[in-house]
């Protein structure tokens, strides 16, 4: 299925029929692999936060979106923004892997000249509908996206991708209210909830839970999954038929750094980079777990 | 301003099902016919006026022509991230639309005094920032903004001025409206305090001092050759605004001459020094509380133009 030693030492997808036949378990890990090494090769941070959110961003991108490399803006395509745009070398890996734009340009990630910068940018970007890098943006556009579908009556979905931190900012939660008032059943809310944020865990800071009833209360179509059982994600990510004229909301239990055992579970590789040493561990654990 | 406004949104709206109205649950009785004639192109998106702003750019990046609306600073100070990171990076078409300028809502206190958002939102990139001086301006740049690529800022004040379209005159963003000429001294106003600058220029020519009037209806982008002839036209350039004198109209002219080349004979900005206006009362008593009232602008434009202002101020 994959022919090997490309350019960027990772082996390249070959497949056929691109996404729908890729196994995302094996996306995941090369979307890992390409993360560690882009945030290797620029010295950049957040690497945690990529490792955590991989496998969400893999089924997305490998088995629910509708999108097409061939057509980034075709209209029916479902929208995908990453609130958590710190992660941004994720999205652009999973982009890449996909075939919206060549590998070898994740080699510029984080470089002088580059359009790729640290937080996901649209700037030249195809597949990205939304810059961020400041929290708690991305779900009130979302939701904006969202109610223009709903008045053209489209059938596309609009997916958000949020950290768990990221659910302290106060936007996010006027735009809970407005999504559940409007009944928005075609917006999607993702929380990577691995539990620790840019400090200290989440508990530590400011606790979200009951975080399911919280949603719940506030009016939206509640599933919990572990994030990174990928046949958990896709059920998770069906449409909702229980619940019609409710958002929906994916809280996805993770580990922060999942993958990589010294990167896991831990606040200092949320800005850390591996180098060295550590770059090489990192990438044969990720190897081997082929 | 805001009836004027909220007129020809309607019309616009009537013949445009991309013009999308988002209010920040205020406009009590302004909207309520718009309302109930479009209610698919209105939100009432509640007191959350970043909501409202991330709302404006998803649906702008749909297609939709957007234009939020809230009063004095709501609508762009507490959301001004959105604005700068989500709307105007994104080349969104989404129109802020502020009701009461400056003074405007002045005895509600400094919370409702919108006196710096002609700075920031000029200091923001891509935003054109617009702050019509009279009822036919402000009709004219509603539908204005909506044909540029991009954010606008539109600051609607409760005053106005004195009418002074001529027949057939058109309207253009970007390019100010001489409405009163005069070789001594240019009076250039934005926004609703033009009304105290025509006053100001008829004091004047009374004293023999005659003034050419400037609407100054876009800071930004500023008509910088309308500048270049008043500083070579006219004895000195004044600049009058409801805001204060740091990165308003008058910083932006200043910048606009000086970068030129162009040295006027004298050259004064009017407004706001003081900080914080904590005085009660309605917006004439808050203008003359810092120096914005037509008799202490003609007695300042007396002070620059060489005359004696207290004779000025014994003779009114």
């Amino acid at each position: 299925m994959y022919k090997s030693n490309d350019s960027l030492g990772i082996p390249t997808l070959v497949s056929s029929k691109c996404k729908k036949a890729m196994e995302t378990t094996d996306l995941a890990r090369r979307i890992r692999l390409h993360a560690v090494k882009m945030t290797s090769r620029g010295g950049s941070s957040h690497i945690g936060a990529v490792l955590s959110m991989a496998d969400i961003v893999a089924v997305l991108y490998g088995d629910i979106l509708n999108v097409d490399p061939e057509a980034p803006r075709k209209t029916d395509r479902d929208r995908f923004i990453l609130s958590k745009g710190h992660a941004g070398a994720g999205v652009y890996a999973a982009l890449a892997e996909t075939g919206f734009f060549p590998l070898e340009k994740l080699k510029t990630h984080y470089q002088d000249g580059s359009d790729l910068s640290g937080h996901v940018s649209h700037k030249g970007i195809p597949g990205v509908e939304l810059s961020t890098g400041s929290l708690g943006h991305g779900l009130p556009v979302g939701a904006g996206m969202a109610y223009a579908g709903k008045l053209k009556c489209a059938p596309h979905r609009v997916f958000v991708l949020l950290s768990d931190g990221e659910c302290d900012e106060g936007s996010n939660w006027e735009a809970i209210l407005f999504a559940a008032h409007h009944k928005l059943d075609n917006l999607v809310a993702v929380i990577d909830y691995n539990k620790i944020q840019s400090l200290a865990p989440v508990a530590e800071t400011l606790t979200l839970e009951p975080f399911a009833d919280k949603w719940r209360c506030f009016g939206w179509d509640v599933r919990e999954s572990d994030g990174h059982d990928h046949d958990q994600l896709r059920q998770a990510f069906a449409p909702t038929r229980t619940s019609p004229g409710k958002p929906m909301c994916v809280i996805a239990h993770t580990t922060k750094g999942k993958g990589v055992s010294f990167m896991e579970n831990t606040v200092l590789w949320h800005y850390r980079t591996a180098h060295g040493d550590e770059l090489a561990a990192a990438l044969a654990e990720l190897e081997n777990a082929a | 301003m805001r009836d004027h406004f909220i007129d020809r949104l309607s019309q616009m709206a009537q013949s445009d099902p991309r013009i999308m109205l988002i209010t920040g649950d205020l406009g009590f009785g302004v909207l309520d016919d718009y309302r109930q004639r479009f209610p698919k192109q209105f939100i009432n998106a509640g007191v959350a006026e970043q909501n409202m702003t991330g709302l404006a750019t998803g649906l702008a990046l749909e297609g939709h022509i957007v234009y939020t609306y809230s009063i004095a600073n709501f609508v762009f100070m507490r959301c001004l991230e959105q604005i700068r990171n989500d709307a105007a990076y994104h080349g969104c078409n989404v129109n802020i639309v502020s009701i009461g300028g400056g003074f405007s809502y002045g005895a509600l206190g400094i919370s409702h005094h919108a006196t710096e958002d002609l700075a920031i939102m000029r200091a923001l990139p891509g935003i054109t920032v617009v702050s019509p001086g009279d009822y036919w301006e402000a009709a004219e740049a509603t539908e204005a903004v909506a044909q540029i690529c991009g954010v606008s800022y539109l600051r609607l004040d409760k005053s106005s001025g004195q009418p002074t379209r001529q027949s057939g005159e058109s309207f253009q963003l970007g390019k100010v409206r001489q409405v009163r000429d005069g070789g001594d001294v240019t009076l250039a106003a934005a926004g609703g305090i033009l009304e105290n600058a025509q006053q100001s220029a008829e004091q004047l020519a009374r004293q023999g001092i005659q003034a050419r009037v400037l609407s100054v209806h876009t800071i930004k982008p500023l008509d910088h050759a309308a500048f270049l002839e008043a500083s070579r036209e006219t004895g000195g350039v004044v600049t009058i605004e409801e805001h204060t004198v740091d990165g308003g109209l008058g910083s932006a002219v200043a910048e606009s001459l000086l970068e030129r080349g162009a040295v006027p004979g004298f050259f004064h900005r009017i407004g706001l020094r003081d900080g914080f206006c904590s005085a009660v009362g309605d917006q004439s008593y808050l203008r003359s509380q810092s120096g914005l009232a037509a008799d202490q602008i003609t007695a300042c434009v007396q002070s620059l133009c060489g005359r004696d202002p207290e004779q000025f101020l014994r003779s009114a």
